[in-house]
């Protein structure tokens, strides 16, 4: 177990390391430097470009920028040493002056609580959908088993189904529409998001596919324990139908649901970038969004970093919690 | 054909009725496909939208290029919304910023879904397959090297990867062949062969331990006949759904990126083939939220149809491909 862990810890270096150096070498590869907007025209004179370039280690050959940007160098005109991605360090914005990529992503404004961050609020939205999706969609699949082929089955599979298909930001854009343009229930355009009733929106949108993969997964693992033996005979020993419900079976069926909330809470904190831009949500996605407009390519990068980091992260997750509740799995050396 | 009717008694069973002339595999399930109504009507709207975008020049109602200065944002004739514009009823759904008439523009946009959706699931399919069986089937250090680099690939978070290379690579040659499809393409089977991969190579590995292959390689059967005439008609049916829910998820990509607008860049030339895309609508419709909706909820509502369609289809392929598998998913 303990070798098992430490093998899949080691992993994940060369795969954050090469995730670094594919978005590393694409971004790299564009045409225009950095400082134009325009990469038909030069916005910054020769003399400024240069100095920028210098400053900012772009100057030096790629290999030794991207080993810069991993493990750290001397920077060629204040003579300090600043280390990499392994401090943590994710570079200096290209267009946010004076700010680094890890203070944007991760610092709060003056006063505020870290949680106040746009890390902070992108992940208070991902465990809000994810909570909304598994308190709203293991209660759905376990009745639309408990009531398989019935009316109350097909709707909520009907639900499901269309949850998973389309797409949240298509699902967004009819709320937005129906509740907002027309019907006038909630604001289109927030600008003070600490008051709660402002994240409903977001978090209904962002969590609506998850719920639905829970209802349907939950159904079907219930579906699976439902004509096992031992539910059989914990009915004829005469259990209360609750009991034989909640601690012989749902106990059962949990097991893959629980292991796809890591992924799904990834999933959530990741794949928000297009609902927090649409609601203008101060996250971390939207900063992504916005970074990508103004091509500050220190932001992209650290963002992506950040983002493969949560992936693998909730990847591993998933085999070790596995382990944990279901006592059926060994781990193979 | 007819054959006489037992005289005596009605009891006894016609042979016919027991022994019914077989149906190969494929025939079997397609009419159970058939049964399905659900996948019946998602094959009815995939129909629909591949003729849409086939006949787009044929179909649309007006020129999807043509700018009307004094037409600009009119309202549907059948809602006229909280604008002081008169619709016009020739605009069916009304028109864009630049008076351009919406319903045209989404019949265009249906060419780049319907093309981002088929054709790079083509080179998903082959790159996949490829791969997944030479892992399967060698083994080894192969398997190791194969795997690990789709373990790789599996770890970056896919859209973000999209981004990027349509961010950095947008100005370059091949970022403006085609006005960028070629490049999407390109990104989109980097990053999806993937999985394809891993379902071939778990069939491959599987299929490999079977007696029918361990009869043809007895009997001195190569391995490349092995490959291609006994484990690949075997992996065909996991092979076909997947690839009804690969298609889906490529032309929601396309709407995300062009909704970002780092997708298709929209055309002004009338000579082109894809003019614009369903995302890229999207993008234009999120500025006049209020003034014309539709320009936002006509294309919403084309990718929300098509990707339901798809996933009717797909479950019912799923269960009309392997029974065994029904209803437990």
């Amino acid at each position: 177990m303990t070798t098992y862990l430490i093998r899949r810890l080691f992993w994940l270096i060369p795969v954050l390391i090469t995730v670094s150096a594919v978005t590393f070498i694409i971004m790299r590869s564009a045409p225009g430097g950095p400082w134009d907007t325009d990469p038909e025209r030069r916005q910054v004179d020769a003399a400024t470009a240069k100095s920028l370039a210098a400053f900012y280690g772009l100057d030096k050959p790629m290999w030794r920028q991207f080993y810069a940007y991993v493990i750290g160098d001397t920077n060629s005109q204040t003579h300090k040493y600043v280390c990499g991605l392994l401090c943590g360090n994710l570079g200096p914005s290209y267009r946010q002056r004076g700010r680094t990529v890890q203070d944007i992503l991760f610092a709060a404004p003056e006063g505020k609580t870290r949680w106040q961050s746009r890390f902070g609020y992108s992940v208070r939205l991902g465990v809000m959908a994810l909570l909304m999706a598994v308190f709203i969609g293991i209660p759905i699949g376990i009745i639309a088993a408990l009531k398989q082929n019935t009316f109350v089955d097909y709707i909520a599979l009907f639900l499901a189904t269309s949850g998973i298909s389309v797409p949240s930001f298509v699902l967004a854009i009819f709320l937005i529409i129906i509740f907002g343009a027309k019907l006038h229930w909630i604001d289109i355009i927030v600008d003070d998001w600490s008051e709660i009733r402002y994240w409903f929106m977001p978090m209904i949108v962002l969590g609506f596919g998850t719920m639905a993969f829970t209802a349907r997964l939950t159904r079907s693992a219930m579906l699976e324990v439902l004509r096992q033996d031992y539910v059989r005979t914990a009915r004829a020993k005469g259990l209360a139908e609750r009991v034989v419900v909640l601690r012989h079976m749902l106990k059962n069926a949990l097991i893959p649901v629980i292991t796809i909330l890591g992924p799904a809470l990834a999933g959530l904190v990741t794949g928000s970038f297009i609902i927090e831009t649409m609601f203008s949500f101060p996250g971390m996605g939207r900063a992504y969004v916005q970074a990508i407009g103004q091509r500050d390519y220190s932001l992209i990068m650290g963002t992506t970093v950040v983002y493969a980091l949560l992936v693998a992260v909730a990847n591993l997750s998933v085999d070790i919690v596995y382990v944990f509740i279901d006592p059926r799995i060994r781990l193979e050396e | 054909m007819t054959t006489s009717q037992p005289v005596a008694t009605n009891k006894i069973v016609d042979l016919k009725d027991v022994f019914r002339p077989s149906k190969s595999l494929g025939q079997e399930a397609w009419s159970r496909l058939i049964r399905n109504k659900a996948s019946v009507a998602g094959m009815f709207i995939v129909g629909f939208f591949i003729f849409l975008a086939i006949f787009a020049s044929v179909i649309s109602p007006k020129d999807p290029l043509a700018l009307n200065a004094g037409k600009r944002f009119l309202p549907p004739p059948f809602d006229q919304g909280i604008t002081n514009i008169k619709s016009e009823p020739d605009h069916l759904l009304g028109t864009d910023s630049l008076g351009r008439d919406v319903l045209s523009r989404v019949i265009y946009g249906a060419r780049v879904s319907m093309v981002v959706g088929f054709l790079p699931t083509a080179i998903i399919l082959l790159v996949g397959t490829t791969i997944g069986m030479i892992s399967g089937y060698i083994g080894g250090r192969v398997d190791n090297v194969l795997m690990r680099i789709t373990d790789v690939i599996y770890a970056f978070p896919d859209l973000l990867f999209f981004i990027i290379v349509m961010v950095a690579l947008r100005d370059t040659f091949i970022g403006q062949f085609m006005n960028g499809l070629v490049l999407l393409f390109a990104a989109l089977a980097i990053v999806n062969w993937v999985g394809v991969a891993r379902l071939i190579r778990g069939q491959v590995l599987s299929l490999k331990q079977k007696e029918f292959v361990e009869a043809a390689r007895c009997i001195g059967v190569k391995d490349t006949r092995i490959m291609f005439r006994h484990i690949l008609p075997n992996s065909l049916g996991p092979l076909i759904v997947s690839a009804a829910f690969q298609i889906p998820g490529l032309i929601i990509t396309e709407a995300i990126l062009g909704y970002l607008g780092v997708g298709l860049r929209p055309s002004t030339d009338s000579t082109d083939f894809f003019i614009t895309s369903w995302g890229a609508l999207m993008l234009d419709g999120q500025t006049a939220i209020n003034a014309q909706p539709y320009l936002l909820l006509a294309p919403a509502i084309c990718v929300a149809l098509i990707v339901l369609a798809f996933t009717f289809l797909g479950d019912g392929l799923r269960d009309a491909l392997d029974p065994r598998m029904r209803g437990t998913q």
